[in-house]
């Protein structure tokens, strides 16, 4: 959501990376490197990155929480969405060094001694995902969503998931799940799934 | 997908920012980093030094001053969407906050970035621009005034020199504002395909002055000049309106991009022209 | 609670719990020891000779550790394409044929290094004429291919087997038709856009060399991980047996990942290249520019009928965009529109399909895959029809089915035999249910916001459960560099001694719950609890030979196959249980994890019992040998023909062309349902997809063949907000060419929803004169659509 795209100006944005004279300062001594330090899911972390590295990276390939996923370069497709210091984020759109002292959960993190969130919960319970790679991204946004609005309406958990993209489920499913999990955190007894009204 | 290499500093005091700047004409300003780090992992533009001014106390309040309203370099778009106090007296910039990016993206962008980002299509901007917004601008030298009329120079581009920090917008009260558009999904989705924002003040009746707006018709989000030399005088009854509607792009380059001919976004522009003014007078009264 | 389940329960699905716990694997988790990442310097041109391409600075790039053109593949080959001409150079040798094509492939350490190496390769080219065009490729303006005459592949006609002169004489009954004055003709020039697929996980490849074992270990996120392997192993020169493919969780495929990649071969050569673990996993940008793309035709349907109602012929003539090269499926998938391209319809249908080469990516499989292109065509065409005559588009309908007497076997105009159908039945539903009648009202209803009102509705008919394996003669194979090639379901069941159960099989899931539907289908075939069956797929080490997950076939086809192997091992164990219960095997019963004798549930004997006396020889019935596993084949004697009906009602802002889908509904038929929730939850996200075409999706090519819509920025895909809750029934008629009954639902959704939003757009416009509307309908094409009617008005 955040890339100005005049096409007049990145015609060639499908591939062309217009060639560059790298700075030769870095060829010469090398990629820098900084000092971070953070806790991820309740544990201090700290680690060795280069500047350009980022959130998504770090959490994946350094701390090898690969519940977070990449579906996109521009911050559109919330895969990589993880929750900074009690905000929903996407984590492809943010430096590891922007999360100097942050407290992130991670979807990995959501669980506590073994029993599922409700949002988890109401995943399962409502089929609220098909090939599960958009799921950990959108599970964490709909947590914050409901920390933030107890009991959204149809219309407001639609809104409060547009930055999460899912090509398989068509939503419907994803919004039940929702609404499933916002009973559950209500106290209330969630509506019936379909299928039993049906049936 | 992977940023060209480039240093990273993040001060804890504008000085020092600003000092960092000064000798790095290299470096690049980021507060939520939304529009810059999609930038550079296309490797579109890629820094040398990256100066995250995060950190620095003191740029994320939004404040009532008075007459006009100042909002902190580091203040985020769902605060600016939520604040009482721009809903009050800037209820255009607050929608266009609302509907900037989406939830995650409004968690972390802020207000102060999208206007320096300058974006042809971007909410915000249209909304200051409509409500006579000042641009305040800091560098080691001192701080300078930027009119928004000023400031969005072209495509991608603010009057902002590449030493200077925008630490604050201010936006002069208006009890009667008002921002419409049509999103790129349709709706208020999206980059706006075409949209305006809209500011009014009544006085006996009359429409006694006017702000109007537009964004993502053109180069960049530019005043409509026109529309308002039609509505202010007026009752800004319908006629009025249409006589508003009517003018909005006149004086204004309309471009073609892949969501419409610049037949259809100048009459885009004019129908939310109408919209965001029918909302504004409505919310004098 | 362990329960058994019986096919058409809801079962909630077993492999969530790894998922919403961020705990599935997929390709790109993987993280091996001393693993090199690879990036590739595209083509920035779509079409130009390369004149010359400088490395050095990339290879002296920190990280770097090989930097590869064609001189390093050519010996290779090309791409395996089957039933196609044109085939892909692994990288391009010597010329571009589209933007993004590959033409230097990166090796380095980190994936960062292998892209700053990118932008150090030095590589120059010498643009070409480009073909974008639909028309002008087809004019051969331009010539794609040096060497090649035409730019048309080939010409799919139908009837289907109908030749020349037969063609002629329907072309002329068909004149005949409109020479007639009670009728009338009504045509219409339409575009079904290209499509970018967008599954949200980008493919990704990881490759690991055992010089060793001399194995190769190829992880692929694809439909088809036994054809990646089996061409793994052709081009390598070494066994099948000797190459594991891996498709761990595939995150979404919609066909996209049912092809074979240039990058699954190059990936597997460097890591045995360069002796080390390989990985290369595409941005969005590349999913874009190099993920074969889908739809793409330009086409003109004609229909004839009489003012009562009655059509008497339907024509389509269209252009189909192949792209610059053929992939596994890329000709042979209008082909597939030529099977559905009469619809449920009883009238004359003559189509021509010209398949052409442009300086586009490649077109193949996506989502419906040539079959909503033809569904498209014919239901618009029907609905301009029914607007002409004035009658109820339902109704025109209704009067022109394939009536149910003519099934089992109905015979299609196009030429193809259908399994069953009852399609008046099936229309007869959704016009008598509530949820339809709310939409007329609604419709009817005056407004008082300005906005326009329209319900659309159409029927589709749909050939999937692909298939006969006598397909493979007309060139639906997978037999990359003279492989055999597989054409068949298959699954694999052993009841293990401790009474669990594993379930193998070589089709996969992206999403469609392999795991928990095949689990069903065996747990109601032995009485096996649930939560004893495993199913485990994606492996080629262990699963049996099957082509894959595509074109709605995997329950039908290998669900079928693994439903014969259960009842294989059901037939065993029920001698053994008879031996033990000293009871006749025809009494025996399977349910709640045991056997008992009819009549006698006391009589009973628990299936690790059972399994027990299998693994203990000298127990067994005599004669009986050993062991309590069951492996089958199956191939159908026809594909299956799901069919349903949809409807929409819409709002359209006249002012701005912003259009709003306010309901939807659908009765759809596949047959008998093994989980009614993953059914509806396949359907769900078909109608998405559907949407996403008609309102918002286009590959747009400029005329120098830039791709301008190469990320989710400028290629919207529809998200929550864009979509209303869909109002989903069904009605049940089973298939007889598999034994379960089942028909197959992954596409079904998508071939219905299209044309049916568009003729609900249309018909909110109709007043104002519009008679159609091209996809997608994005705002500004449905503004001028109102202009141009009011200016010819």
């Amino acid at each position: 959501m955040v890339l100005g795209t005049n096409l007049r100006f990145f015609r060639h944005i499908g591939v062309v990376e217009a060639r560059f004279q790298l700075g030769l300062n870095f060829l010469m001594k090398g990629e820098p490197h900084m000092q971070v330090s953070m806790t991820v899911n309740g544990q201090a972390v700290s680690g060795d990155v280069a500047p350009r590295t980022l959130l998504v990276h770090y959490l994946r390939e350094d701390l090898r929480l690969t519940g977070t996923h990449v579906g996109c370069e521009t911050s559109y497709c919330g895969a990589c969405t993880v929750i900074v210091d009690g905000k929903a984020v996407k984590s492809c759109t943010m430096l590891t060094a922007q999360a100097e002292g942050a407290e992130i959960t991670t979807i990995e993190g959501l669980a506590e001694n073994g029993d599922l969130h409700p949002v988890q919960e109401g995943f399962w319970e409502r089929h609220g995902l098909q090939c599960g790679f958009c799921t950990p991204g959108m599970i964490l946004s709909a947590v914050t969503l409901l920390e933030e609005n107890a009991d959204p309406s149809e219309d407001e958990i639609r809104l409060g998931i547009e930055g999460n993209l899912c090509r398989c489920t068509g939503y419907h499913n994803i919004v039940k799940a929702i609404e499933y999990a916002g009973a559950k955190l209500r106290g209330e007894e969630p509506a019936p799934a379909e299928w039993e009204v049906k049936a | 997908m992977f940023p060209r290499e480039f240093e990273y500093v993040a001060p804890s005091s504008l000085d020092e920012a600003l000092g960092t700047l000064a000798s790095n004409p290299g470096a690049k300003v980021m507060s939520g980093g939304m529009s810059l780090i999609p930038l550079m992992k296309l490797r579109l533009f890629s820094p040398e030094l990256v100066v995250d001014i995060a950190r620095i106390d003191g740029l994320d309040a939004i404040e009532d001053r008075g007459d006009h309203i100042a909002i902190g370099a580091l203040v985020r778009h769902e605060e600016t969407a939520a604040s009482p106090l721009v809903q009050e007296h800037a209820a255009a910039l607050a929608s266009a906050a609302a509907w900037t990016g989406d939830r995650q993206v409004r968690a972390r962008g802020t207000t102060c970035g999208a206007m320096a980002h300058a974006d042809i299509a971007a909410d915000q901007p249209a909304a200051a621009l409509a409500l006579g917004a000042t641009m305040v601008a800091a560098s080691s030298g001192g701080t300078r005034e930027i009119a928004a009329a000023d400031f969005f120079v072209d495509t991608l581009t603010s009057a902002l020199e590449t030493n200077e920090i925008l630490t604050e917008v201010r936006i002069p009260k208006s009890s009667a504002s008002a921002y419409d558009k049509l999103g790129r999904r349709g709706g208020h989705t999206d980059y706006a395909v075409a949209g305006a924002a809209a500011s009014v003040a009544m006085s006996g009746g009359t429409v006694s002055s006017a702000g109007i707006a537009l964004t993502g018709v053109g180069t960049k989000p530019t005043l409509a000049a026109g529309s308002v030399e039609a509505i202010v005088g007026t009752d800004g009854g319908a006629d009025a309106i249409a006589g508003a509607v009517a003018r909005a792009t006149e004086g204004v380059t309309v471009l073609e991009d892949l969501y419409g001919s610049a037949e259809y976004k100048a009459h885009l522009a004019g129908v939310y022209v109408g919209r965001a003014l029918e909302q504004a007078i409505a919310a004098s009264h | 609670m362990s329960t058994t389940s019986a096919l058409g329960g809801v079962v909630r699905r077993r492999e969530d719990p790894a998922l919403i716990q961020g705990k599935g694997l997929y390709v790109d988790d993987l993280n091996l020891h001393g693993m090199l990442h690879v990036a590739f310097v595209r083509s920035p041109f779509a079409h130009a000779k390369i004149t010359s391409i400088d490395t050095a600075a990339a290879q002296a790039m920190p990280g770097v550790r090989a930097v590869y053109t064609a001189d390093d593949v050519r010996h290779l080959g090309l791409l395996p394409a089957q039933a196609a001409a044109i085939g892909r150079p692994l990288l391009a040798d010597g010329e571009v044929n589209h933007m993004g094509e590959a033409v230097v492939m990166v090796l380095a350490e980190t994936r960062a290094q292998a892209q700053d190496a990118v932008d150090a390769v030095d590589a120059d080219y010498d643009p070409l004429p480009v073909v974008i065009d639909l028309k002008e490729a087809l004019a051969n303006t331009n010539l794609v291919h040096e060497g090649v005459e035409s730019n048309t592949l080939i010409t799919w006609t139908a009837p289907f087997g109908v030749e020349e002169d037969g063609l002629n004489e329907l072309r002329a009954k068909i004149d005949e038709y409109k020479a007639r004055d009670d009728v009338v003709t009504v045509s219409l020039e339409m575009v079904n856009q290209r499509l970018i697929p967008v599954a949200i996980e980008p493919r990704s490849v990881v490759a690991e060399w055992s010089a060793g074992y001399q194995q190769m270990t190829v992880h692929s996120s694809s439909q088809t991980i036994g054809a990646v392997a089996s061409a793994v192993a052709g081009m390598l020169g070494i066994p099948y047996n000797q190459v594991r493919g891996i498709a761990p969780e595939v995150g979404g495929g919609f066909g996209a990942k049912l092809a074979l990649y240039a990058d699954e071969l190059l990936i597997p050569w460097a890591a045995r290249e360069l002796d080390a673990p390989v990985k290369y996993t595409e941005t969005r940008r590349e999913a874009a520019s190099n993920t074969i793309q889908g739809r793409g035709w330009l086409g003109t349907s004609t229909i004839t009928g009489t003012r009562d109602g009655q059509v008497l012929s339907y024509e389509i003539d269209a252009i189909c965009d192949m792209g610059a090269y053929c992939q596994d499926l890329t000709v042979a998938i209008p082909f597939l529109g030529v099977f559905v391209g009469s619809g449920q319809y009883g009238f004359d249908t003559r189509m021509q399909l010209d398949c052409v080469v442009t300086n586009k990516q490649t077109t193949d499989a996506y989502r419906g895959a040539g079959r909503p292109e033809a569904i498209y065509y014919l239901e618009r065409i029907m609905d301009a029809y029914s607007r002409e005559i004035g009658m109820d588009p339902a109704q025109v309908r209704m009067k022109n089915y394939i009536p149910s007497e003519s099934f089992p076997g109905a015979m299609s105009p196009v030429g193809f035999a259908m399994d069953t159908g009852d399609y008046a039945m099936n229309l007869q539903t959704m016009l008598d249910s509530p949820e339809y009648s709310a939409m007329k009202a609604a419709r009817d209803q005056p407004r008082s916001d300005g906005k326009l009102v329209g319900l659309g509705m159409s029927t589709y008919v749909e050939a999937c459960g692909f298939g006969p394996s006598a397909l493979v003669d007309l060139g639906f194979s997978w037999s990359g560099y003279g492989q055999p090639s597989a054409f068949n379901g298959s699954g694999l069941v052993r009841v293990n001694p401790d009474g669990t159960a594993n379930v193998i099989i070589g089709t996969g899931p992206s999403g469609q719950g392999h795991q928990t539907t095949w689990a069903q289908i065996v747990s109601n075939e032995l009485g096996i609890e649930m939560d004893k069956i495993r199913v485990t797929h994606g492996d080629t080490k262990d699963a049996p030979i099957t082509i894959g997950t595509f074109g709605s076939r995997s329950a039908a086809v290998d669900g079928s196959a693994t439903f014969e192997a259960s009842r294989k091992v059901r037939e065993k164990a029920a001698r053994i249980a008879a031996d033990l219960l000293e009871a006749s095997e025809a009494d025996i019963q399977f349910a709640d994890g045991g056997a008992h004798v009819a009549g006698s549930p006391d009589k009973r004997v628990e299936w690790a019992a059972i399994a027990e006396v299998a693994y203990q020889p000298h127990r067994m019935p005599d004669g009986e040998e050993g062991g309590l596993e069951a492996h089958a084949i199956f191939s159908p004697g026809n594909a299956t023909w799901p069919f349903g009906s949809v409807a929409c009602l819409v709002t359209v802002d006249p002012e701005t062309g912003d259009v709003s889908i306010e309901q939807w509904m659908s009765v759809d038929d596949c047959g008998n349902v093994i989980n009614p929730m993953i059914v509806d939850g396949q359907i769900h996200g078909g109608i998405a997809q559907g949407v996403g075409q008609a309102l918002f999706e286009e590959a747009i090519y400029d005329d120098e063949g830039n791709l301008l819509t190469a990320g989710l920025i400028d290629y919207p895909i529809v998200t929550a907000v864009d979509v209303p809750m869909f109002n989903l029934s069904r009605t049940t008629t089973p298939t007889d060419v598999n034994p379960m009954g089942v028909k197959g639902i992954g596409e079904a959704g998508t071939i219905g929803a299209a044309q049916t939003l568009v003729n609900a757009v249309v018909d909110a416009l109709a007043p104002l004169g519009v008679k159609h509307v091209d996809m997608p309908m994005r705002p500004r094409r449905v503004w001028q659509a109102i202009q141009d009617a009011k200016a010819s008005a």
